[in-house]
């Protein structure tokens, strides 16, 4: 349960997770922590489990053993309450899951009326000025079906960031997306980052995480292979793993 | 030599097409009126062989269309009232067929396939037999007449049908809404009536159509059971007049005439949304 946590201790702290699907270990005892403040960029190939680990730490999937805590929160207790967990962790996803039947700025605008009962007006402005900060002014009353895939990446990131959260997790978003589009997308992360909001990214966005993370995790098979500040990472991997994927994605 | 066909002259296997299946026959309204106006013309022939002081099957329709009509809009309540009873029954129905509570998905699915599966009259004899013709309740009785027993004998299958109807569209929606809504922190049952819900109604709507559909055709079933609808009526029409052989096909023809006016365009419509809504 929640011990007491100050803003200095890290925002997501993973202790030798492990989790497995039936006879298949795709989390091999993975730690890692996050601290207020910092980007974060998991690298690897696929297959990894990179997106699982992300998925767990936003509890949309149990894991079988170790630890994460959100702000001291542990997600493993059975009595966690996910809905007060995931109002902290703000998650983008590849393929944006916007709500079709929804306008963008409806889309940006439901969970903060409906789940934490905020006043129509107040979330209104705090929806428009949002879709202005990721560029989308005039497409408020567009729906996604509208939308580019760029576009779409961009209010999800907005419908997201309506909650307030104190941490956004990023699950491969510009993987489904046009190459052109991907730039718009990865300049919204940058300028979230910017911002001082604390990201977690499973990327293979390479040259992105070069330039935008304050550390980069690798991992292959389960693992963390090695990890460090990108400067070192990218130039000087340590591991031959390592420097085999990022000979091949460089 | 050139032909003026050039194209599929090719030895080529063209694909198999499947034709879209649908589950009313299709019959254009021209070809309705003709065979209904055969119906009539064969019985005015025999009718023009005897006694010139009888009125023609025409004349008998007209005079008694008011009686008919009546009738047939009695149907119309029946079936709108039972789709209206079933489809809010079906909903709840429906919602319990996707619980994650697993005991009362169960019972919910028991319940779907025993409706489901059940013949519509024997159902229909069941509430006519087993609700009592009236209700006593703090003093008051409260009479059940007929046809309200088998509004109810109607709304059940209905209620069954329209509940798969639901769980088979929230179910086809992508599991990455439930997961983007789950992230949001929405609960499960604000994720189905403000999500999973508003984005079913489309695909929900033809197969509700359909059902309603064979409800309002359904509705003659309550003759048999003695509710004055069209059928009953048609029959008691027959006998008053004699119970003349001759007017057997213009009378039934009329009923059937009135049930195909009003089920085909529905039919067309349900048809119309259903390829609208697959386009998208």
């Amino acid at each position: 349960m929640i011990t007491s946590w100050t803003p200095d201790q890290p925002i997501v702290q993973c202790v030798d997770v492990r989790k497995s699907f039936g006879a298949l270990e795709v989390l091999k005892g993975i730690s890692l922590s996050v601290r207020k403040g910092e980007v974060i960029c998991i690298i690897g190939p696929s297959g990894s489990g990179k997106s699982t680990l992300i998925r767990c730490i936003n509890a949309l999937q149990p894991i079988s053993s170790g630890s994460i805590q959100i702000e001291g929160i542990e997600v493993t207790d059975p009595r966690l309450d996910k809905l007060a967990l995931r109002r902290k962790v703000g998650m983008v996803f590849q393929q944006y899951n916007l709500f079709p039947h929804k306008t963008a700025l409806q889309n940006v605008m439901m969970a903060p009326i409906h789940v934490l009962g905020q006043k129509r007006a107040e979330v209104e402005a705090r929806a428009r000025a949002l879709l202005a900060k990721v560029r989308l002014a005039g497409k408020e009353d567009s729906y996604p079906g509208e939308l580019s895939g760029g576009q779409q990446q961009r209010v999800a990131i907005a419908r997201s960031l309506a909650m307030r959260p104190d941490i956004m997790l990023f699950d491969e978003v510009t993987a489904a997306l046009d190459p052109e589009t991907v730039k718009e997308v990865l300049v919204t992360i940058r300028e979230l980052a910017e911002d001082g909001m604390t990201c977690l990214l499973v990327t293979h966005e390479m040259n992105f995480a070069r330039e935008v993370a304050d550390h980069v995790y690798f991992t292959d098979r389960g693992v963390i292979v090695e990890h460090g500040p990108p400067e070192t990472l990218f130039t000087a991997a340590k591991d031959e793993r390592t420097q085999r994927f990022l000979s091949q994605v460089l | 030599m050139k032909t003026a066909e050039p194209v599929h002259r090719l030895a080529v296997l063209l694909p198999y097409r499947l034709a879209p299946t649908r589950m009313s026959v299709r019959i254009s309204p021209l070809s309705a009126a003709i065979l209904c106006f055969c119906a009539v013309m064969a019985a005015s022939t025999a009718w023009a062989q005897t006694a010139p002081t009888m009125l023609s099957p025409l004349q008998v329709i007209v005079k008694w269309s008011p009686l008919l009509l009546r009738g047939f809009a009695f149907n119309i309540l029946i079936s709108l009232l039972a789709m209206l009873l079933g489809t809010v029954a079906g909903l709840g129905l429906g919602l319990a067929l996707l619980s994650q509570y697993r005991l009362l998905a169960t019972a919910s699915w028991f319940v779907t396939q025993f409706f489901r599966n059940a013949p519509w009259l024997v159902l229909l004899f069941f509430v006519m037999f087993l609700v009592p013709f009236q209700i006593t309740m703090f003093n008051t009785t409260v009479p059940l007449p007929d046809w309200i027993k088998a509004t109810v004998g109607f709304a059940l299958p209905v209620m069954a049908n329209v509940a798969e109807v639901v769980r088979g569209a929230v179910r086809s929606v992508p599991s990455t809404q439930w997961e983007a809504a789950e992230s949001l922190s929405f609960t499960r049952r604000q994720t189905m009536w403000l999500i999973m819900l508003p984005q079913c109604i489309k695909r929900m709507l033809p197969p509700w159509m359909n059902i309603y559909a064979l409800v309002a055709m359904a509705t003659v079933l309550a003759s048999i059971v003695g509710v004055s609808e069209m059928l009953t009526l048609t029959a008691q029409v027959h006998a008053a007049e004699g119970g003349r052989p001759e007017l057997f096909a213009p009378l039934y023809g009329f009923a059937l005439l009135c049930f195909f006016l009003y089920c085909y365009p529905i039919n067309l419509w349900t048809a119309r949304l259903e390829r609208r809504f697959r386009v998208r």
